[in-house]
């Protein structure tokens, strides 16, 4: 039972101080660890501000290897708001009917591949392609898109025992920049030339901006989307009587996917920019200083989740904050719960039970903490229900 | 059997019969302006707050510890604000009515 575990590995240090230190590129960040702080700080967004310089918010921090401004992300109420409100309609489109069909036939389609085979590893077979050919859904761009994006690899930004990468970063811009370009040429319905066509304060949004809210699209769901469809398969290759369990009460599904937001925190925190001289946990932060808000830690926090360490399949009640909090929350989150909603319904439907083989674990170094967040590679044996 | 009227933030006001689950559920089911009920009632979203008229107040009941800490970053709330996804339909609930907060 030991390969699917999340440690968690800020629970002394939440108890004993509530705050952790960690040197970023010479920008240290006070990591905020406790579940109320964090949801306070999340909230308070005068003091602890996005709109900072592009890519300082960012743990690790993007300055060196970005200027593009991820927007709503990077901007303050209540500008970010007025952002907020033109893409908030698009990221909700996962709630029709028809998206979620499209979805469930990818899906279905993807499960049926890899019951075929004798093994699969899950990060680059499974999780990637799934989480490529669900984007094409969100963009609504051609499947075929999809191939490009798996080509680039597990991580947008970031390549296995390097931190940040300056030439992959490079080239999600140009493709970017690249689409914008075909859009403006050749409109269609996709979002690319849905943002072009949206109206923000009497004028249309600048290429900028619409670049800055599609980095935020791509990076925002690409590693945290693998890691919980990973996450979830290891879980249950060691929980079989969870997948049974699935199959007979599909309902509880919804809960399922809130209890592994929370569980495995696919992000493991998003930083502030501190505006003036202030405290927290009795301990002076200064102005232009970084804070991060550690949802990962927070998400364990004993005094407010009953058994913390356990996975509760149908916990009820769940105030996690796996999706952010407050103004900045998760833009991805409509889409990456139907992306979960429907793998956990149809792998129950399907998989009969699931055999990890060997695994390469993914763990962060958060300086004072080291936190498994997946891993890099992973190969299972699905075994078919008959 | 409850009748639960919801009026949305433009002022329309619809009245629905539910018999069992969530305020919150019964919202979506129906379409209601303003309740996304994103996490699907595990109270860690907020996208379902309303607030109850005064007099109603005795059939829902305050808001739990767990929601007062929620609503408390809440900029709309108020002590009438509830998360409907915490409010399970019943008998007890006919004839509420919820102004959608958002």
């Amino acid at each position: 039972m030991e390969k699917s575990k999340l440690p968690d590995p800020f629970e002394k240090a939440r108890l004993d101080k509530g705050y952790g230190e960690m040197n970023d590129q010479d920008d240290p960040v006070t990591m905020l660890l406790r579940h109320k702080d964090v949801r306070k700080s999340a909230h308070n967004f005068k003091t602890f501000q996005s709109g900072a310089q592009p890519g300082r918010i960012v743990v690790p921090s993007e300055v060196n290897i970005r200027d593009t401004r991820q927007i709503p992300f990077e901007v303050d109420p209540p500008l970010h708001g007025e952002y907020r409100a033109i893409v908030e309609p698009w990221f909700k489109r996962p709630l029709q009917e028809e998206y979620q069909e499209k979805l469930t036939a990818q899906i279905t389609s993807l499960v049926d591949e890899i019951l075929n085979k004798d093994t699969v590893e899950v990060v680059n077979q499974f999780a990637l392609p799934l989480q490529s050919r669900a984007l094409t859904l969100l963009l609504n761009t051609p499947f075929s898109e999809s191939e490009t994006w798996i080509s680039w690899g597990t991580h947008v930004f970031r390549s296995e025992g390097e931190a940040l990468d300056a030439d992959k970063a490079n080239i999600l811009y140009d493709y970017i920049d690249a689409e914008i370009g075909r859009a403006l040429e050749n409109p269609g319905d996709d979002m690319y030339s849905i943002l072009l066509s949206s109206d923000f304060q009497g004028r249309k949004l600048s290429k900028e901006e619409v670049k800055g809210v599609m980095v935020l699209t791509f990076a925002g769901g690409r590693d945290t989307v693998i890691n919980a469809v990973t996450n979830s398969i290891a879980y249950l290759a060691e929980h079989p009587e969870s997948l049974k369990r699935l199959r007979q009460e599909p309902e509880i599904a919804v809960k399922a996917v809130e209890e592994f937001i929370r569980y495995f925190s696919p992000l493991t925190q998003m930083g502030r920019v501190v505006t003036e001289d202030t405290h927290v946990c009795e301990h002076a932060i200064k102005a232009d200083s970084r804070i991060s808000l550690c949802w990962a830690s927070a998400n364990r926090d004993a005094s407010v989740f009953e058994n913390p360490k356990e996975i509760v399949l149908d916990r009820k009640i769940n105030p996690h904050v796996g999706f952010g909090f407050s103004h900045h929350n998760c833009l991805g989150a409509t889409h990456a719960r139907q992306i979960l909603k429907i793998l956990l319904n149809t792998l129950a439907r399907k998989v009969k039970s699931i055999e990890i083989q060997d695994y390469k674990e993914n763990i962060e170094d958060l300086d004072e903490f080291e936190r498994k967040v997946g891993y890099y590679r992973m190969n299972v044996k699905f075994n078919k229900l008959t | 059997m409850a009748k639960i009227t919801f009026i949305t933030s433009d002022n329309e006001s619809i009245t629905i019969e539910g018999n069992s689950g969530s305020v919150m559920a019964l919202a979506v089911e129906n379409g209601i302006k303003g309740i996304d009920g994103d996490c699907g009632g595990v109270c860690s979203c907020a996208t379902c707050h309303v607030h109850v008229r005064p007099e109603d107040m005795e059939k829902t009941g305050a808001a739990s510890e767990i929601e007062t800490d929620m609503l408390e970053l809440d900029d709309n709330a108020n002590e009438f604000s509830r998360l409907c996804c915490q409010l399970e339909i019943g008998d007890h609930l006919d004839g509420v009515v919820l102004k959608v907060a958002k």
